[in-house]
């Protein structure tokens, strides 16, 4: 990754625009589930080493929360897009 | 193994300085150890200095993938200090620091150990209420002290942006105690130590694969073979996830870089370690004249051992803010490590669900200070299975159970630590 992003809104844009959320978890539990599902929530991560996809937030642009496949050992972002067609896939 | 003393010096130096001999073996592996310990930086080296000296385990190899000082411990801004708030955190890091002043003499090899001292600033009336609180704590814990207004700071530190429009330099809180450390010596010291304790080093040696029968740990698969063990601790911070996830086991942590940086030689300007208390920058010189300095980390997950360069531009503004002067002055080199940033930002040192493998990690990027004590506290919990009274509060299951040491308290968010 270069210290560009591609916002699919508007295109490429310095990476000190954006706010990083970090990993899409799973969806959130239930609030009466169980505590370890809690815990696995809030604090475990998968943290792994080459794709990931994680939450970016354009806050000095468009302020849409975007969602970028990115390789954690190369930087490189294979894939950005806007973070409610991924929920409208039902995939985050 | 020979000894360093101005005896052999004298004696090396009228042979012509031929006689020196490599301060490590270079042993290929056995096929059995009772102590194997992945990862060959700072906190793998100094647990098996301590496990083989202090405790008695011989028969211990460390397991590095690259050569030593290739990793974070050759990565970082050599800083040590013990200005903890916390109870579950000071007496562990002032434990630390108290090896550190006795590190040389121990494992005769000079570190240069430096305790020039380390001033925190503070630029509004919250964040001075907030340091003498730490500055308090850390004096009931009998850890050195002292808060500086603005123009005891004006007496040491002339040359800092005392009028900066948005963060006027209001005072500092200084650990006079603190300093830095020569950070490759430090590796060389434990390595050398430790050796001369029988313990193999092994290098170039990666951890493929976890051989297990049941819930015991069996053994290592690595590039140099199968090597089998009685018990297996793990001091590898920056791959930790990718080393638990051979046991299918996810951890509380997310891997990022943070860079550090050096600029040209200069004369002697900075005598003591600063850290910029309304950004996060923090700024030593050199024995050599280079400044050291570092700020944030790059704040996405990462495993490639560099930065980006909104990040460098981030730590030049944070720097430029505190010393103007800074602006003439250029930066020779940048280097990148990668943390393993935990979700309260403390670390963890435990044993795991699996009853032969132990686990040392999460040091975000406090890792150098801590690396003789979290050495000192992991070889404790190897050889006897309970954790050093000082490390009480670095459990595996403090997440679950709702005990956070939380230094800096914005929660369970690892890129905010």
């Amino acid at each position: 990754m270069s210290s560009l992003v591609k916002c699919p809104h508007c295109g490429l844009r310095p990476r000190e625009e954006f706010t990083i959320r970090g990993e899409v978890a799973a969806p959130r539990p239930d609030a009466g589930a169980d505590e370890a599902v809690w815990f696995d929530h809030v604090y475990l991560r998968d943290n792994p080493r080459g794709e990931n996809r994680e939450y970016w937030h354009h806050s000095g642009g468009c302020r849409r929360w975007l969602v970028l496949s990115r390789n954690t050992l190369t930087h490189e972002t294979s894939d950005v897009v806007d973070a409610s067609t991924l929920k409208a896939e039902g995939r985050a | 193994m020979m000894r360093y003393s101005a005896l052999s010096l004298l004696g090396n130096a009228f042979s012509k300085n031929k006689n020196w001999k490599p301060a490590w073996r270079n042993p290929d592996p056995k096929p059995h150890y009772d102590v194997i310990i992945i990862g060959g930086g700072g906190h793998g080296l100094a647990t098996a200095y301590y496990l083989s000296k202090v405790f008695g385990v011989r028969n211990v190899a460390v397991l590095e993938k690259g050569y030593l000082g290739s990793g974070n411990i050759g990565r970082n801004t050599t800083i040590i200090r013990s200005n903890y708030l916390l109870e579950g955190n000071n007496p562990f890091y002032e434990f630390s620091m108290k090896l550190w002043e006795g590190l040389e003499q121990d494992f005769n090899f000079n570190a240069m150990v430096s305790q020039r001292g380390v001033i925190n600033l503070f630029h509004s009336d919250a964040q001075r209420d907030a340091y003498t609180r730490r500055g308090n704590a850390m004096r009931l814990h009998g850890v050195d002290a002292e808060l500086l207004n603005r123009d005891q700071l004006r007496e040491k530190l002339p040359f800092l942006d005392y009028e900066n429009a948005r963060f006027p330099i209001m005072g500092g809180l200084m650990q006079a105690r603190g300093g830095t450390v020569r950070h490759d010596a430090v590796a060389w010291g434990f390595a050398r130590g430790a050796d001369r304790n029988s313990v193999d080093i092994i290098q170039n040696c990666e951890v493929t694969g976890i051989d297990r029968d049941g819930d015991q740990i069996t053994g290592v698969q690595t590039t140099r073979g199968a090597i089998r063990c009685n018990k297996l601790a793990m001091a590898v911070a920056g791959s930790s996830s990718h080393v638990a996830k051979m046991v299918d086991m996810r951890l509380p942590i997310e891997s990022h870089a943070l860079q550090a940086f050096v600029s040209e030689g200069l004369k002697p300007f900075i005598d003591t370690v600063v850290t910029f208390g309304a950004g996060h920058f923090y700024v030593s010189q050199s024995d050599k004249g280079g400044l050291v300095f570092g700020g944030d980390i790059e704040g996405y997950n990462s495993y490639a051992q560099r930065g980006n360069l909104a990040c460098v531009e981030h730590v030049a503004e944070a720097g430029m803010a505190m010393i103007p002067a800074l602006s003439r002055v250029r930066i020779l080199r940048s280097w990148g490590g990668i943390m393993d940033m935990s979700m309260d930002g403390s670390p963890i040192m435990d044993r795991t669900h699996l009853s032969n493998l132990y686990f040392n990690g999460g040091w975000c990027y406090g890792g150098f200070k801590a690396t003789p004590a979290s050495g000192y506290c992991f070889a404790h919990l190897l050889a006897t299975d309970a954790p050093h009274e000082t490390a009480t509060a670095f459990r595996m299951d403090r997440f679950a159970r709702g005990y956070l040491l939380d230094e800096k308290g914005v929660g369970a968010q690892a890129n905010l630590h």
